[in-house]
């Protein structure tokens, strides 16, 4: 490899004063300020679910009564699905990529993308507050009328503290499309958009549609917590089923904020890593809207066994099943890009092949769920918990440091120790596995979720559970030490150290505050990778016009 | 370049047109988030509509309707301001944009006043509810309260976003009055009234649903 030599200017070194960080409308600035924002909320509900990892692992409890149990696995999912998961893409590398990808300056609103970094750490620190206050108990889902009638614990500083973490989530996703509409540059037309664009764009319309039930759910909670006012109240003929509804419109929907960003990741890297276009690019596109679209019609599959009609019952069944097509039609087309293509097994490609296999595994498992009979059998057990990890931690979380990996290079000007990279995404995809398979056994003979005290003969099953998470949790730290160490020693990276295509390669690593000197102009569709007989493989030079030739 | 384009546009145009695309969407949050209530309504009208008439022969009915007219009213200024601005024309801009924020402060001002109203008859849900005469003898109290919970709910935060919406207009009054806008420039102006209107059509579903029915 040649000597590459950092930019002598770039928007890192552009200031150093802490205002600049504070005060910065520059995108990728914001992208990392929520990279350090969201890597600590990941270790806080990481260091809950160690905690009750290490409770189950005898059928008595023995180290938290119950009340503190309920309290963990709150946290816990509170923390990863509103301060982590839904975030997590969108707000650090979607922030950082996107106005590069499509050849823009910036978003189109820098200031309402501060304001949102903003709302999330408000939101966030009246999280953390009402931990601190004694927790929450009524897990992630709130339900009425136990959240706003029984439970004594902190849900009003919770339910405001979320509330106000998804208006910074609204900001993003307005943030975005106006963006995709407005931003793109000459040439750089729809059916030219890298595909990480689309599932954003299509992540993005879900949070602007769904996120404000959320919000009016969690009003209509505090209302009837603070005043008295009573919309789920049984006791006046309120319906507390009615809040289910109102929750799982935005939160069905909200697993596709936090899955379809993984799979923009994958996009980008299985053709990079495949050297060789995408196959079916128009399908991978439109399916991720046609994924948006079907994801706010199936809600009610979460509530098969609470007294909805048996017919609206049919019904959600069957629309669940229609919305695992296009999610299939992804996976098979990413399949058909690795088909013949020259692979190589990069940390990046090991996350995006980990992502396929594990997200494939957690769609068929969804689909036992979406079958009504399974549903009834299966619901509120372990199996739930294992079908949605595999999504959101074996996919969502998997394409997150995916995607970390590869664009690393870029947002730091560094490169990441290779060996270390393998070494962890190895430790990942076994200690997940360990993890969570033994879930979905224990589910299926009967355990239910929620419970910290647990029939003697489950307890193998669950020890096998709670040493996978501590082998989940080195995989996970290892990352973290070796991005820092090579924030000063990784070899500098080069403009385009995967020869990948797309805009933000074309631009030096660390890109200046700009971006662009001038504005570039799009000649060619996404995914140019030169034929397989062009002998030119990965890391041979770090030219940067090699990987994509006028 | 005019210097009213932020520096990562490259045209005054894509600079409008990103601010009103994003606005539409915004509004579209905004629908969201009454339809929940909305919704919520239509599925206990459904269920208690007799209650649900019962609770709405105790509103107000004329002061809800000359709230109605107050509104439309400001609506009407307001999108007069902007034509104001639009024809070069800034006291005009200013006079009406004062007009508007006066028809608003009216508007909150009899909803206090209705509020009060509630709360003498012990018409708030929680507590202190007590249904008291009623028309209809076989009305459940309870499904009553339901109906003013939605009263109270909906009507609470439309007010609450008329509050933003009189902060809103008085910003761009003083700023039209500094004479910040004109034929060329005159993007806050108008963002500002697409949202007066949609607070506006909000209240023209409000009133149907909670003073007209029955
Ligand atoms: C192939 C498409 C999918 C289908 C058909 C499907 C189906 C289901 C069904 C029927 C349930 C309800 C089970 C029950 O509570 O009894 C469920 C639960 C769940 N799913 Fe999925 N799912 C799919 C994809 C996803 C994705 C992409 C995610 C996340 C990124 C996800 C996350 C969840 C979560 C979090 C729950 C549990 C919620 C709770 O009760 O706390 N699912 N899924
Ligand atoms: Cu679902």
């Amino acid at each position: 490899m040649s000597t590459a030599e950092l930019p002598k200017r770039h928007y890192l070194n552009a200031d150093y004063n802490i205002w600049s960080w504070l005060l910065t409308t520059d995108h990728k600035r914001i992208g990392i300020l929520y990279m350090i924002s969201l890597t600590l909320f990941f270790f806080v509900g990481g260091a809950a679910a160690i905690l009750f990892r290490v409770e189950l692992l005898t059928p008595e409890a023995d180290l938290v009564v119950s009340p503190t149990y309920n309290r963990l696995f709150t946290l816990h999912g509170v923390v990863m699905v509103f301060f982590f998961l839904v975030p997590s893409i969108p707000a650090v590398l979607g922030n950082f990529l996107i106005p590069m990808m499509i050849g823009a300056r910036d978003l189109a609103f820098p200031r309402l993308n501060l304001l949102s970094w903003y709302l999330f750490m408000a939101g966030g620190l009246l999280a953390i507050w009402a931990i601190v206050r004694g927790g929450v108990d009524t897990g992630w889902t709130f339900y009425t009328p136990y959240s706003t009638t029984e439970s004594n614990s902190q849900v009003m500083a919770m339910a405001v503290g979320v509330f106000v973490a998804g208006f910074s989530s609204i900001l993003t996703g307005l943030n975005i499309i106006v963006t995709t509409h407005t931003m793109r540059t000459q040439g750089m037309t729809w059916f030219r958009l890298p595909l990480f664009v689309w599932a954003h764009y299509a992540t993005s319309i879900i949070m602007v549609l769904g996120t404000p039930v959320l919000a009016i759910s969690l009003v209509l909670i505090a209302l009837e917590r603070g005043l008295g006012i009573g919309v789920f109240d049984p006791k006046l003929g309120g319906d507390p089923l009615l809040f289910q509804h109102l929750f799982w419109f935005y939160s069905h929907p909200a697993v596709y904020i936090m899955i379809l960003p993984s799979m923009a990741v994958v996009s980008e890297i299985i053709p990079c890593f495949s050297r060789k276009p995408i196959f079916g690019y128009k399908m991978i596109a439109l399916s991720s809207v046609a994924i948006a679209v079907l994801g706010f019609l199936v809600w009610g599959h979460h509530m098969f066994v609470s007294g909805q009609s048996v017919f609206a019952g049919l019904i959600f069944s069957f629309l669940s099943m229609l919305v695992a097509i296009p999610s299939a039609v992804k996976v098979f087309n990413w399949t058909a890009t690795l088909y013949k293509g020259s692979i190589s097994l990069e940390t990046p490609m090991l996350y995006a092949l980990g992502f396929i296999g594990l997200f494939t595994l957690g769609g068929l498992t969804g689909l036992f769920l979406a079958t009504l009979a399974v549903d009834v059998h299966v619901h509120d057990t372990y199996f739930i918990v294992a079908h949605f990890h595999y999504i959101m931690v074996g996919g969502a979380v998997m394409g997150y440091l995916g995607g970390i990996h590869f664009w690393w290079p870029k947002m730091t000007g560094r490169m990441y120790p290779e060996w270390w990279g393998r070494i962890s995404a190895v430790i990942v995809f076994v200690g997940f596995n360990l993890t969570f398979f033994p879930q979905f056994v224990l589910g299926y003979l009967g355990m239910p979720r929620r419970y910290h005290i647990y029939p003697e003969e489950f307890q193998v099953l669950n020890v096998m559970s709670s040493a996978g998470a501590s082998i989940l949790g080195l995989g996970y730290l290892l990352p973290l030490c070796y991005l820092i160490w090579s924030l000063k020693y990784g070899k500098v990276a080069g403009p385009n150290p995967w020869k990948a295509t797309g805009l933000e390669w074309t631009t030096p690593s660390p890109p200046s505050t700009f971006n662009f000197d001038e504005p570039p102009v799009v000649t060619e569709p996404a995914y140019n990778y030169p034929p397989l007989d062009d002998s030119s493989l990965p890391h041979e030079t770090s030219d940067p016009t090699a990987s994509t030739p006028s | 370049m005019s210097d009213h384009v932020a520096h990562h546009f490259d045209s005054a145009e894509q600079q409008f047109d990103a601010a009103r695309l994003g606005m539409w969407l915004f509004l579209a949050t905004e629908i969201m988030f009454f339809g929940g209530m909305f919704a919520g309504y239509t599925v206990y009208r459904f269920l208690y509509p007799a209650a649900f008439v019962e609770g709405s022969s105790h509103l107000h009915l004329v002061l809800g309707t000359v709230n109605t007219a107050v509104l439309l009213l400001s609506s009407l200024t307001l999108a007069l301001a902007v034509r104001s601005a639009q024809v070069n024309q800034p006291q005009g801009t200013v006079r009406l944009l004062l007009a508007t924020l006066l028809f608003g402060v009216v508007f909150l001002g009899i909803k206090a006043y209705e509020y009060s109203e509630k709360f003498a008859a012990h018409h708030v849900p929680g507590k202190y509810f007590v249904l008291g005469e009623t028309h209809n003898p076989d009305v459940v109290p309870g499904h009553v309260e339901l109906f003013y919970s939605f009263y109270f709910a909906m009507t609470g935060c439309h007010a609450l976003h008329m509050i933003i919406g009189i902060v809103m207009v008085s910003i761009v009054a003083v700023k039209a009055w500094q004479g910040s806008y004109s034929a060329e420039y005159y993007t806050p102006l108008e963002m500002t009234g697409l949202y007066w209107h949609f607070v506006d059509i909000v209240w023209v579903f409000l009133f149907p649903l909670l003073y007209l029915i029955g």
